[in-house]
């Protein structure tokens, strides 16, 4: 099966392109089409799984651009341990999203138009993490941020959701064009832009030190776009409007873990340069802990778990920079399911309540009792309290950074308080208390339940499989060699304190759904507030301040465009013009004249055939 | 001698014989589709002879060296074939209502088809010169085939005419080049030129070069091409731009390479000028056709030009780039000519100004015209784009820098007669509603076609891959 690894991916492409050719007028169809298509993906990514994990290792690449002398472009695919697990993640994560959207998008003007960006949405992640070129993996990286924009903009007749769409692109954009800048800058030093050609060459020590650190950088642009990093974090709050399947899958539980993705797959290149590595965990050790601060005050309950996912991807890009990659894949794995999982959760009391605003929620539990005891459970886990997944990722990368870097180690411990701070104040004030809004009077549909049912599993228990208990089969089969796992007792003893530090304070301030309390902390630390609130003014100085500057480059261009650039162009044009209209003039229609046309050109290749040897040159 | 190797040919002209004869005993009622399966039945055993006998297998010849068969040769047949199967497929409605006169016409077709597999296998100039004179004879008479309207009659005897003109300017070429040598075999003729360019050789060469920049209309003698493509009915425009041009540009690589290594210098020069002068002339004019087929015919002339830069590298990557470019364009003309046979057909018209707004009537039309546009103009991530980079980067390894540079230029001039048909169909407002429906086989041609032009973009490493084996042979 591995050696059809593309397959996998070209299974919901042949969904997507089912759909526009005509499945589109039957919504039912087109959704079951897409659940199919990725239910079979996910199978065969099981078997693909256990063919890398009994060691079969795939590569296959075809010519695409050659251009002889060794010069070129190929493209193809990979399977190895670190593509098999997002195989399997993006699969068995998106089969369950689909399920839940049944429910959810119901009588959704665009139910078919939905399943089809659904549908080739997975085809490009899949497309993805089977690259096994930077120039591959670039092309499906566009392509999930096409998908990306048309998903947030689903609902495009509401102005927020169309804005947030344009905002997500452009700013992703920004990333994406350093790490295009990359590419190139490494294809010049390497010669190749296959993943094995420029470990090869790096580990050769055929690229220079300091061309490495510039093109990893730039590669690194992209993925602080894709992963929402610091200071490009300000599309993933807005990218809030569209669907909360689209946010659950795309937002938190797929995409925006291509950035942590990528910088797993070039940590082989990212090992030989400190200073990227450095770079790169400073990035995300910040991102962490800025996130969670915002989180801490938002009150819409999808932005909450936006800061929160920020928060976490700064967790892995932060281990991936520390040189724990395989703890940081470790949490990207257990991640996807417990942060999908609330997300769904989310849905499910937006689809009861038909809003976001905790303030307008409360009381919940007696509706949806399910719904409770999941977000609860994926929030402890997120929390990273023992022993739920998110334990056994977050102490790993916790001991990664306890051992190499106090300082960041210091601020990812700031980050598990406030990460369980705000987790609990979103459940105590959507959950308990008494009900402050209306709700709809409709019982859940099987389809959103069942979904929530299946990721507490994984929630509650993916961690185990990077156990010392079960002998650390994560590590080991990503490592592609025996890896045991040790528990760091005094930091694991120290996180769990902090984390349940941070809830009891979620509960002193907000238990029992007291809903005033952030009022009250309002007023109390006002500036503090005022300025979280407003997220640090991040998105002020980026409207105000860089796109004054950028605009009004854009009208000096467009000045220079018109007055000189445009005159040239035109005159060039009727120059042209006017040559043909004479050109067109020797067309008479005569056939004598095409004759004498014949005889001249006769004459005169000739003649010029001949030139050399009339000048004497020869 | 060994006759079997004539198969593909001669199972052109048994289908075309079946054809004559099932109308003849039919009395002249036979139907379209019956025609169409006993022409696709022919071309379908021409291509079971030539596909077992790999594109990078033995060479086989016969008749004293006259006839060869390699990867050269075959991978040039099967393009003719495509080509006319998709021309048959993609003539809708102009066959079905060719009452009464139709299979002639489809037996014309696979007798010219016959005719060009021969020339592209000749390796002996008498060959060469009869197999040419075979296919402009049944040129004619299929640009002539609408007999009682005025145009098409025209262009039959312009063709006509300027070819026997042509045919004798490359018969002095021919004639010159035996009076050097002695010789009429062309790797014969190789092997007594030894001695460097002499003036006749040079004289030689030049007429040979104007004999042969007729066939695949380079400036200056392209005169004929407009009128020609205009007058003739579509489907046959159609066919003269790819079959033909295809077998023109196989003789000139066949001919230069085999015959005249010895003044390499002399021809690479030749043609790069040849090949600037066309590519430039051909776009120029075309921006101010204001009739869909005139203007594809001076587009056709500038894709002609883009080949030859090829041709000018000389080298084995420059061969490869240029078989890769004419199975591109091969695809990318037929789309667009089979969508215009539709599109005009639907109309009335062949004025771009009357596309206006095609989009809402006919949008896989204007969808397929609209991508074959592009192709043409040579934007990723279609045929055309890989083939104008496989061109003028092999043309740059061989310092032909400027002609390069030049083509690059022309290339963006293209694009803005291209777009103009691409804005009347998507920007402009549709006048009224066309009635209709395309006939099921056109559709399919069409979508062949395009759906060529796609695969050679994307996946254009595979199928540079197998132009370059192909290549290789024919200098082996």
């Amino acid at each position: 099966m591995s050696n059809n690894a593309w397959l996998i991916a070209a299974l919901p492409l042949g969904a997507f392109a089912l759909i526009a050719l005509g499945a589109r007028r039957s919504p039912a169809l087109s959704a079951w089409l897409t659940i199919l298509a990725i239910g079979l993906g996910g199978a065969l990514s099981l078997q693909v799984l256990r063919e890398i994990a009994a060691g079969a290792r795939i590569e296959q690449s075809m010519e695409w651009l050659p251009l002889g002398h060794g010069l070129g472009l190929t493209v193809g695919f990979q399977v190895d341990p670190l593509t098999a697990i997002m195989l399997v993640v993006v699969t068995s994560v998106s089969l369950l999203v689909q399920i839940y959207s049944l429910g959810y998008m119901h009588g959704d003007n665009g139910y078919s138009r939905y399943y089809a960006a659904m549908s080739l949405f997975t085809f490009s992640m899949l497309g993805l993490v089977l690259a096994n070129s930077l120039l591959t993996m670039y092309i499906f990286w566009e392509l999930v941020g096409l998908c990306s924009y048309l998903l947030i903009g689903h609902w495009h007749e509401r102005p927020e959701a169309s804005a947030a769409a344009k905002k997500a692109f452009i700013v992703t954009r920004l990333g994406d064009f350093g790490f295009l800048l990359g590419i190139l800058f490494l294809y010049w030093h390497a010669g190749t832009l296959e993943f094995r050609g420029l470990e090869e060459a790096a580990a050769a020590g055929r690229i220079p030190a300091a061309a490495l650190t510039v093109g990893m950088l730039l590669v690194f642009c992209g993925a602080v776009g894709k992963s929402a990093q610091f200071p490009l974090h300000v599309w993933l709050p807005d990218a809030m409007e569209g669907p909360t399947p689209v946010s659950a899958l795309i937002h938190a539980a797929t995409m925006v873990v291509a950035g942590v993705y990528l910088m797993a797959r070039t940590f082989p290149l990212l090992e030989h340069s400190a200073t990227a590595m450095m770079v790169v965990a400073v990035v995300g050790g910040f991102t962490a802990i800025f996130a969670a601060s915002m989180g801490i005050v938002a009150n819409d309950i999808k932005r909450v778990l936006a800061y929160s996912t920020v928060s976490q991807l700064g967790y892995m890009i932060m281990a991936i920079g520390l040189g724990a990659m395989s703890a940081g894949m470790f949490h990207l794995f257990n991640h996807a399911f417990f942060k999908a999982l609330l997300f769904l959760c989310a849905g499910s009391l937006i689809h009861l309540m038909d809003t976001n605003d905790l303030s307008a929620m409360g009381g919940l539990r007696r509706q949806r009792p399910i719904t409770f005891i999941a977000t609860t459970i994926a929030a402890l886990s997120l929390a990273g309290i023992f022993p739920l997944s998110g334990f056994w990722s977050k102490d790993e990368i916790l001991a990664a950074a306890a051992s190499t870097n106090p300082l960041l180690f210091a601020a990812a411990l700031a980050t598990v308080f406030l990460t369980a701070t705000y987790m609990f104040r979103l459940i105590f004030l959507a959950f308990l208390g008494n009900p402050r809004g209306q709700t709809h009077d409709h019982p859940e549909p099987l389809s959103m339940t069942i979904p929530l049912l299946v990721l507490i599993v994984p929630s509650v228990a993916s961690g185990l499989l990077g156990t010392a208990l079960f002998g650390n089969p994560f590590g080991s089969f990503l490592e592609g060699r025996a890896v045991t796992a040790e528990v760091n007792l005094p930091v694991a003893g120290i996180s769990t304190a902090v984390a349940l530090a941070g809830i009891l304070l979620a509960w002193v301030l907000y238990g029992d759904g007291r809903v005033e309390a952030s009022a009250r902390l309002a007023a109390r630390f006002q500036p503090v507030h005022t300025l979280l609130v407003n997220r640090y003014y991040m998105d002020h100085l980026y409207n105000g301040f860089v796109a004054r500057i950028v605009l009004g480059f854009g009208w000096l261009s467009n000045r220079i465009d018109l007055s000189l650039i445009d005159a040239f162009v035109n005159g060039i044009g009727s120059t042209t013009i006017s040559a043909a209209t004479s050109m067109r003039r020797m067309q008479s229609g005569q056939l004598q004249a095409y004759a004498w046309a014949f005889f001249a050109g006769t004459v005169a290749l000739a003649v010029v055939a001949a030139l050399p040897l009339l000048m004497g040159t020869r | 001698m060994n006759v079997a190797i004539l198969s593909p040919e001669i199972s052109l002209g048994a289908a075309a014989a079946v054809i004559l004869l099932a109308e003849a005993f039919s009395a002249g009622n036979l139907s379209r589709v019956a025609i169409l399966a006993l022409a696709t039945l022919g071309i379908a055993v021409s291509a079971a002879f030539l596909i077992p006998a790999q594109l990078a297998g033995v060479p086989t010849s016969s008749f004293s060296g006259a006839f060869i068969q390699n990867g050269f040769t075959i991978y040039f047949k099967l393009l003719m074939l495509m080509a006319t199967f998709l021309v048959l497929l993609g003539s809708g409605r102009f066959l079905a209502q060719a009452e009464g006169r139709r299979a002639e016409l489809v037996a014309l077709v696979l007798l010219t088809t016959a005719a060009l597999m021969l020339l592209v296998s000749s390796t002996e100039l008498i060959t060469l010169y009869i197999s040419l004179e075979m296919a402009s004879l049944s040129t004619a008479f299929l640009a002539a085939w609408m007999k009682h309207q005025e145009r098409s009659a025209e262009a039959g005897l312009k063709f006509f005419l300027l070819n026997a003109l042509s045919s004798a300017v490359l018969l002095y070429g021919i004639a010159l080049l035996y009076g050097i040598t002695g010789q009429t075999q062309l790797n014969g003729i190789a092997r007594e030129l030894v001695g460097g360019a002499t003036p006749a050789l040079l004289l030689a060469l030049a007429l040979l070069l104007a004999g042969f920049g007729f066939k695949v209309s380079a400036v200056p003698f392209h005169m004929w091409t407009p009128d020609v493509y205009e007058g003739a009915p579509t489907p046959i425009t159609a066919y003269l731009s790819v079959a033909s041009k295809a077998a023109g540009f196989a003789v000139i690589v066949r001919v230069l390479q085999t015959a005249l290594p010895g003044v390499q210098t002399e021809w690479v020069g030749l043609i790069a000028i040849l090949a600037a002068v066309t590519m430039t002339v051909g776009n120029i004019v075309a921006m101010v056709q204001t009739n869909i087929k005139r203007m594809l015919a001076y587009s056709t002339i500038a894709q002609a030009g883009y080949i030859l830069v090829g041709v000018a590298a000389g080298t084995g990557q420059g061969l490869g780039a240029v078989l890769f470019y004419l199975a591109a364009y091969t695809a990318t003309n037929l789309g667009a000519f089979i969508a215009i046979v539709e599109i005009a057909d639907r109309t009335g018209s062949e004025r771009t100004s009357d596309f206006a707004g095609l989009h809402a009537r006919a949008p896989w039309l204007a969808f397929a015209l609209a991508i074959s546009l592009l192709s043409l103009a040579g934007l990723p991530p279609l045929a055309g784009f890989f083939a104008k980079i496989y061109v003028f980067w092999a043309a740059i390894q061989t310092g032909l820098g400027w002609l390069v540079l030049l083509g690059v230029l022309n290339s963006a001039i293209s694009l803005f007669y291209y777009a103009q048909v691409i804005h009347h169909m998507y920007m402009v407002p549709a006048p009224s509603p066309a009635p209709g429906r395309s006939l099921p086989t056109l559709v399919a041609g069409l979508t062949v076609a395009i759906a060529g032009v796609f695969a050679l973009g994307i996946f254009s490493g595979f199928f540079m891959g197998l132009a370059e084996t192909a290549a290789r042979t024919l200098t082996q």
